[in-house]
């Protein structure tokens, strides 16, 4: 008793839906690329909501669609951009492109090790270990002052161009066109592994652990793949910072950062990869803006965002996004889906 | 006779309270066994021992002869070893659509393809299409779980156990919870599953016990009371009193 | 040795006192406050205030330490806190690290970034030997104090009404609204009960610690090992963590100062690898 091919075409275009670029995407990295040639003057505040935009992206790997909540993503941030940063420094690598991969791979290695103690306990310990696993490596980086600068941060790093041809300049036009390219690329790779089965894996280990050991995933092995893919992200990420600004410091590490890149995500809303980079657009802007005004006190405007999108309602507050989370999809394709229920029931 | 399942001494214990205390049990190849016994009795504890849901205090566990007790549940379920849950365990924010695709394509060892678009392979959609026809949830299959009615929630929790294709079925009372005039969809489903998969059936209503079984254990206090046939076990008198006692004094 | 075994005590039975109200916000609501740090902050500064400005004695600014962060603790509970218990983790964290970074800011505004002191009376100051063991005077008064705290806390939770109904609304708070017990007000007075002991805490530990506006962002992880590593099922489980760290960090500090907080660090990672539910809690031993 085979179902008609009908109601297999419609569940497999339904399936399909989930994946289809819409307009508004499509238009969203257009003006993203556009922007090389549009705005050149904000290319240094782009080129930082870049780097930024791929960070939150790669914590929403793992909140948004594996529901691991992290005080300390820092740490492969971190340690990403010390990484590419040495290479460039003591000239072991001196090709940036190449020297981003190295710095990925070494954040890769970090988030695997480290992800075995995210895979048990509570909400709470899973805070305590990535903040502890944080500030053990700015610690870490504060002892290897020989190596590291200390606390001057490591100075008297040069890029050198990019595949050998273009050079960074101080205003960031090469800076914003090569993040840019980055994040675009890692964005299409993320893209692709959440619309895969592995993706429908992490939502249903993220929805319900238990079920889905009951149906044989492996809860363990998805968390720290993804935690693993994750940090990768957040290395590169990390890595850009270091290279378009020719510097890394402690404060790569700090808890700051880790609890920015949390308001980052939650402006534009977790679990739908989008998020993070809208997130990325309007926090920086605010910083450009509430800095400017009182720099010494940006903490506390952070702070109150943070309290009011809470009590608001986190759902309220980016519900604006929801053409970006594909609902218009949703719903076209309830209609063909129609035709499933009419066609099985004429069979019968 | 051929044992599919087999639980030798197997002891849970939790502060206080034995909730598996000694559980001999074997349940043959391609058998249709019920486990019945008053609330509290320890049944669900001993799925979720048999499934790596929980760890036992003591004893062993051996599936075709093999000592499985120390495999999590997803290696227990890749061994064949799939159950449904007594309260609904679905993932609600996916369809069933969704929710099926996944456990075909785990089963299917393609669960950690990340390359591949969901929906790509013709085959896997035909499979999971089948089994939401059959399970009469082709109507909800763009719905997310969360909003069906509990009739087809129970119903996605079943046909998500036997996606899994199981060599060993235990059921954790499939009908509870379910209207009378909705059961024999459920009861249905079960009756037509292949006769060489074994089937461990926990259940209440003694009419779907009887009309099942060919093979009855009683638990009670966590430990096997009686085991026989079911001529065997109506007719046993401390059964009777311990158990179908209530029953009758029920209704 | 026994001198850095004693500041070790001191400085654990002051990280006790500071989060045993965390200890019981957490056990109690299941509710991460990261913002505990915050209200022993307020402490601090109230006593800096009271002590340094207004030339209150310095055991008299104590209790209006505590009353002060009750009084502020009990304010963000009713109007703030209560529409986030039942929120996920995830607003939980969010929520008050938010409250944190608020409070760092208000502080620097109010304050100055400044690190602060207390003026500790000068019969407080210097230490005495006993058998060779040299004893700060302002420790020993800190190991006092807060034994007193602790036995007092043991005693209430134990042996009061209040104690017991906390205890019934910890355990099942379904079943103590059945009993007729007002959950809300006993969450609410333990909550500015538990800020108020970080207030004191706070006061206190302002000479030992330091005082200035990252306060609860530098002990957020002290506070958050004190209840992961102990539990929350006891007030023995965070006292003996307590305990631990603080000789811990302060021997750790003493005899290998190179390096520095690593100690702490991979002593909690590794404690919560061995045990993830915490070292003394009764769920770790199922
Ligand atoms: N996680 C647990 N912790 C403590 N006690 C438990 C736990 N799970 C079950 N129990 C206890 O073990 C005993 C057996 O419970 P179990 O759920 O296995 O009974 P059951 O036979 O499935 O009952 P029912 O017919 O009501 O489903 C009960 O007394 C129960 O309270
Ligand atoms: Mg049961």
């Amino acid at each position: 008793m085979l179902p008609p091919p009908i109601a297999i075409r419609v569940a497999t275009e339904w399936l399909a839906a989930r994946a289809r670029w819409q307009p508004l995407e499509v238009g969203f990295w257009i003006v993203a690329f556009a922007a090389i040639w549009l705005f050149p003057d904000r290319h240094l505040i782009l080129t930082e909501i870049a780097w930024l935009g791929l960070f939150a992206l790669s914590l929403d790997l793992i909140l948004g669609y594996a529901g691991i909540i992290s005080l300390g993503h820092a740490a492969f941030f971190g340690l990403g951009a010390y990484t590419a940063a040495l290479l460039a420094k003591y000239e072991i690598i001196n090709e940036p492109v190449l020297a981003l991969l190295v710095a990925g791979l070494a954040a890769m290695a970090l988030g695997f090790v480290t992800s075995f103690l995210v895979l048990r306990g509570s909400d709470l310990t899973r805070l305590m270990v990535t903040l502890g696993v944080a500030l053990l490596l700015r610690e870490l980086a504060n002892r290897l002052g020989w190596l590291t600068g200390g606390a001057d941060g490591l100075q008297g790093v040069s890029i050198k161009p990019v595949l050998g041809m273009f050079r960074f300049d101080m205003f960031g036009h090469t800076g914003y066109a090569y993040s840019l390219i980055v994040l675009f690329i890692l964005f299409l790779i993320a893209r692709r592994l959440v619309n895969s089965p592995f993706g429908l894996s992490l939502l249903s280990v993220k929805g319900n652990p238990l079920r889905a050991s009951a149906i044989g995933i492996s809860v363990d092995g998805r968390l720290i793949a993804i935690y693993t893919v994750a940090a990768g992200f957040a290395g590169i990420a990390g890595a850009l910072l270091a290279q378009t600004t020719s510097f890394a410091s402690l404060e790569v590490f700090s808890f700051d950062r880790s609890a920015d890149l949390l308001l980052v995500l939650i402006i534009g809303g977790a679990g739908y990869l989008y998020g993070g980079l809208i997130g990325a657009i309007i926090f920086k802007f605010m910083q450009d803006y509430l800095s400017a005004l009182t720099p010494q006190y940006w903490p506390f405007w952070i702070g109150l965002v943070l309290v009011v999108i809470v009590m608001v309602g986190r759902d309220r507050i980016t519900s604006w996004t929801a053409p970006f989370r594909r609902i218009a999809s949703h719903l076209n394709w309830r209609a063909l889906a129609r035709h499933v229920a009419a066609s099985s029931s004429e069979r019968r | 006779m051929a044992v599919a399942l087999e639980t030798i001494n197997l002891v849970k214990r939790f502060s206080g309270i034995v909730a598996s205390n000694n559980v001999s049990l074997q349940i043959a190849k391609g058998a249709r066994h019920a486990l019945i016994g008053p609330n509290g009795a320890g049944k669900t504890t001993l799925i979720n021992l048999l499934t790596g849901v929980q760890r036992p205090t003591g004893g062993r566990i051996l599936l075709d002869g093999e000592d499985i007790t120390s495999l999590s549940t997803h290696e227990r379920v890749r061994l064949g070893i799939v159950r449904t849950f007594q309260i609904n365990q679905l993932f609600n924010d996916l369809t069933p659509l969704e929710t099926i695709g996944l456990a075909v394509s785990e089963r299917r060892g393609q669960g950690l393809d990340w390359w591949r678009i969901v929906g790509s392979r013709p085959d896997l959609v035909a499979e999971v299409v089948e089994i939401l026809e059959r399970f009469h949830l082709a109507d909800v299959i763009d719905k997310r779980t969360a909003v069906l009615p509990y009739g087809k929630q129970r119903l996605l929790e079943i046909a998500l156990a036997i996606a899994c294709r199981p060599r060993v079925l235990l059921l954790d009372e499939p009908a509870a919870g379910v209207p009378e005039d909705e059961r024999h969809e459920i009861l249905a489903a079960v009756a037509a599953l292949p006769a060489d998969v074994t089937v461990l059936l926990i259940e209440h209503d003694m009419d779907i016990v009887f009309s099942f079984a060919d093979r009855i254990s009683v638990l009670v206090n966590g430990a096997l009371f009686v085991e026989g046939s079911p001529e065997e076990v109506a007719r046993d008198p401390r059964v009777k009193a311990v158990y179908l006692g209530e029953e009758v004094a029920d209704a | 040795m026994l001198t850095i075994l004693f500041d070790g005590i001191a400085y654990g039975m002051l990280l006790f006192v500071l989060a045993s109200g965390l200890a019981v916000t957490l056990g109690l609501m299941n509710f991460i406050n990261l913002a505990h740090g915050s209200f022993a902050m307020a402490g601090g500064y109230v006593t800096v205030i009271l002590v340094n400005r207004l030339g209150v004695p310095f055991f008299a600014s104590l209790p209006i330490a505590f009353l002060a962060s009750a009084v502020i603790g009990f304010v963000f509970e009713r109007a703030l806190y209560v529409h986030v218990y039942k929120k996920p983790h995830l607003d939980q964290v969010l929520f008050s690290i938010g409250l944190v970074f608020m409070s760092v800011a208000a502080a620097d505004y109010v304050m100055g970034s400044g690190q602060i002191f207390v003026q500790i009376p000068k019969f407080l100051q210097g230490q005495f030997e006993i058998y060779g063991i040299g004893i700060g005077r302002y420790r020993l008064l800190i190991i006092v104090i807060c034994g007193l705290l602790t036995v007092a806390l043991q005693f209430i939770l134990a042996n009061t009404r209040f104690g017991s109904r906390l205890r019934a609304a910890v355990d099942d708070s379904r079943v103590a609204r059945g009993l007729g017990i007002n959950v809300n007000w006993v969450f609410a007075l333990t909550f500015a009960f538990g800020s108020g002991l970080a207030g004191l805490g706070g006061a206190l530990g302002a000479e030992i610690l330091g005082l200035d506006p990252t306060f609860p962002l530098k002990f957020m992880i002290y506070f958050l090992i004190v209840v992961t590593v102990g539990g929350t099922s006891s007030i023995t489980g965070p006292f003996l963590a307590s305990l631990l760290l603080g000789i811990g960090d302060v021997a750790g500090k003493y005899y290998v100062p190179t390096l520095g907080s690593f100690v702490i660090y991979t002593i909690m990672i590794v404690v919560l690898i061995w045990r993830p539910q915490g070292l003394f809690s009764r769920a770790a031993s199922r």
